[in-house]
């Protein structure tokens, strides 16, 4: 079994216009595949109903990772292994020394949730180096607005609507998905 | 315009008498106190300390490496009989001091943080106009009229200085010291008369500047062209200048001074820390307070939200000095920089290192969530127990150099604050009344009305 629609591109020249644009299609109940926009525009994962990330979440627990680990390295290095002695302080237990090692906690818990989350969200966003663009406008990197949608009938009307919206132009491609089901 | 509410005006009195019958008990019991109190107090002390070594065990006091008691078991057996009753009498003289130093304390602990908090209303004010910030400008009038309290508590703090030069207390000891070479070459610094002078310079600076700068702002509400906003903004800059200047020079004169001995370079920033979160939790209390009274309707929980980002980044920032002042301190570990923690450590424990629970980490935790800082209960509860963690940070402070280890926290302290609270509502709320809520005339008006933080649903 095949499935046969149009995928349309609708292009918009400013994020306000944009902005209204994804409110009022949504409202109409037409669904929006994707919005390519050059930069963030605030509000707009709203406008578009997405879910709320749960990056904040890896965030807590690769920090959580990075003071663990933190700990057990200023206590092999500076306590187990070798225990340094620095201007006379008590070198042989963690609690008592530990005021000389919050930099280094503070520092690696920031350091793992940072890089960790920054790997996180390239993966999850399935991106990685030299990887192709997916975008199918290049100028939506430069000053574009494209809200990408797909249509199985009532073409005319979808591309009326899209033009009040303040569309400055409206591309149809026929897409055909093989195989499904 | 705000209307200047009866119950508010009764709670304020009521609050200022009380304060004074407690502070005038203190004064009257302290002066009192005589060379049997004092013995009595080391007495029981002792006692208590015996009964405490008997229960615990030693590792309370081997963690800071001078262990007082240890020194001073030693230094008693060395000496003969006579010389050890002269010693405790000197002691007993040394706590008379402190019961006496303490109403007089208990005032400047309330004064100085009530001074601090009017104070650093008008420099985040200040902050706010010379950024050009747009958000805040609906806050303008409850900024201005907060910070008239400058002018009072700033006239009663200069009284206490002047007071204390002329020898009413006995708080500042360099003002008595002899044959002391560190105090004598500090003595361009220190002396008597430059100290009070630049206390003038200070108050009445900040004082005058607060003048022109709100003349300004009501003129704006009133004019057709900008000039009176161009003027006010010139005038902010030079305040915040003459602040940050002036501050430091505060925070060593009024404070850092208690312990001539003893220095630390970034006292001023740990002091303009504590002063900020506190007057930030000031701002969005009575914030939350007057909408709830339904006077700022135009206040909306984006301008809470950003208060609430100000008590979280400065709680933050203040443990980031506290710590950095202590870490150092502590590795370094000379014994001119140590004693000042080493008394606190002895002293001061649990409210040295309470104050850190509830000045960093409810703050911390609590106030992260995006939220969190918009809900009107959240923040008052937050607001409260920072209120009561910088009041705890300003009397270890102010009281270890001062009263030492006879301090408790009674009546004298008690009245002090709330007289000095008393005043702050008072003196604010009648300037809150006499001028319309809303700076209307401020150019950036439209943008602090239309505040909308983008993730946030009113």
């Amino acid at each position: 079994m095949t499935k046969k629609y149009f995928q349309v591109h609708a292009l918009y020249k400013d994020d306000e216009v944009l902005m209204n644009a994804v409110k009022d299609i949504r409202k109409k109940d037409y669904e929006i595949e994707e919005v390519f926009t050059p930069f963030p525009v605030h509000g707009l994962e709203k406008a578009l109903g997405l879910k709320r990330t749960r990056i904040a979440i890896t965030a807590f627990l690769f920090g959580i990772t990075g003071f663990i680990t933190a700990m057990a390295i200023t206590n092999y290095t500076m306590i187990v292994d070798w225990p340094q002695n620095f201007g006379g302080k008590p070198n042989f237990t963690y609690t008592q020394n530990m005021l000389a090692f919050v930099t280094i906690l503070f520092e690696l818990t920031v350091f793992f949730a940072a890089h960790l989350m920054v790997i996180t969200f390239y993966l999850r966003s399935k991106l990685w180096p030299w990887k192709e663009a997916e975008n199918p406008y290049p100028a939506s990197t430069d000053d574009t607005f494209v809200i990408e949608m797909e249509v199985e009938d009532n073409l005319d009307d979808v591309k009326a609507f899209l033009e009040k919206t303040g569309a400055f132009q409206i591309d149809v491609a026929d897409k055909t998905i093989e195989h499904y089901v | 315009m705000y209307q200047f509410s009866g119950r508010i005006k009764i709670v304020a009195i009521a609050l200022i008498i009380l304060g004074i019958i407690g502070m005038a008990y203190g004064f009257i019991s302290g002066k009192s106190k005589t060379i049997e109190d004092a013995q009595e107090q080391i007495e029981h002390r002792e006692a208590k300390e015996a009964h405490q070594l008997e229960n615990a065990s030693f590792s309370k006091h081997t963690i800071i490496g001078t262990n007082i008691k240890q020194q001073d078991v030693h230094k008693e057996e060395t000496k003969g009989h006579q010389e050890e009753a002269h010693a405790d009498e000197r002691h007993a003289e040394h706590v008379l001091h402190q019961l006496h130093n303490r109403p007089w304390a208990a005032l400047f602990v309330a004064m100085f943080f009530l001074f601090m908090i009017s104070l650093g209303i008008l420099v985040f004010y200040a902050m706010q106009i010379g950024a050009s910030a747009g958000w805040s400008i609906v806050l303008f009038r409850v900024m201005e009229a907060f910070s008239a309290n400058i002018v009072p508590i700033g006239i009663l703090l200069f009284l206490f200085l002047l007071a204390s030069a002329f020898d009413l207390n006995h708080l500042y000891v360099w003002m008595h010291a002899e044959n002391d070479p560190i105090l004598e070459g500090k003595s361009f610094w220190l002396n008597i008369p430059a100290w009070l002078i630049r206390a003038a310079i200070y108050i009445g600076g900040y004082i005058l500047l607060r003048y022109i700068i709100r003349k300004k702002s009501l003129k704006q509400d009133e004019a057709k062209d900008y000039t009176a906003h161009k003027k006010g903004f010139t005038y902010t800059i030079i305040f915040i200048a003459f602040f940050m200047l002036t501050e430091s020079g505060l925070a060593w004169d009024w404070v850092m001074s208690l312990d001539p001995h003893w220095f630390s370079s970034l006292f001023a920033w740990y002091i303009f820390a504590s002063t900020m979160v506190s007057a930030i939790t000031v701002l969005a209390l009575l914030t939350m307070y007057l909408k709830r009274k339904g006077y700022l309707e135009f206040v909306n929980s984006s301008h809470l939200h950003d208060l609430g980002k100000y008590m979280f980044g400065f709680s933050i920032f203040w443990a980031y000095l506290w710590f950095a002042q202590y870490m150092l301190i502590w590795y370094a570990n000379m014994p001119e920089e140590t004693v000042y923690f080493a008394q606190r450590y002895e002293q001061y424990n649990y409210l040295f290192f309470g104050m850190v629970l509830l000045n960093l980490f409810f703050p911390l935790i609590i106030l992260m969530d995006i939220d969190a800082k918009k809900n009107y209960w959240i923040v008052t509860i937050i607001g409260l127990i920072l209120l009561v963690g910088h009041y705890v940070d300003f009397f270890v402070m102010i009281m270890p150099a001062t009263v030492g280890e006879s301090w408790t926290f009674g009546i004298p302290e008690l009245g002090a604050l709330l007289f000095f609270i008393g005043l702050f509502l008072f003196v604010g709320f009648r300037a809150l009344s006499r001028q319309p809520l809303l700076a209307k005339g401020n150019p950036y008006m439209k943008e602090s009305l239309d505040y909308h933080y983008y993730t946030l649903e009113h």
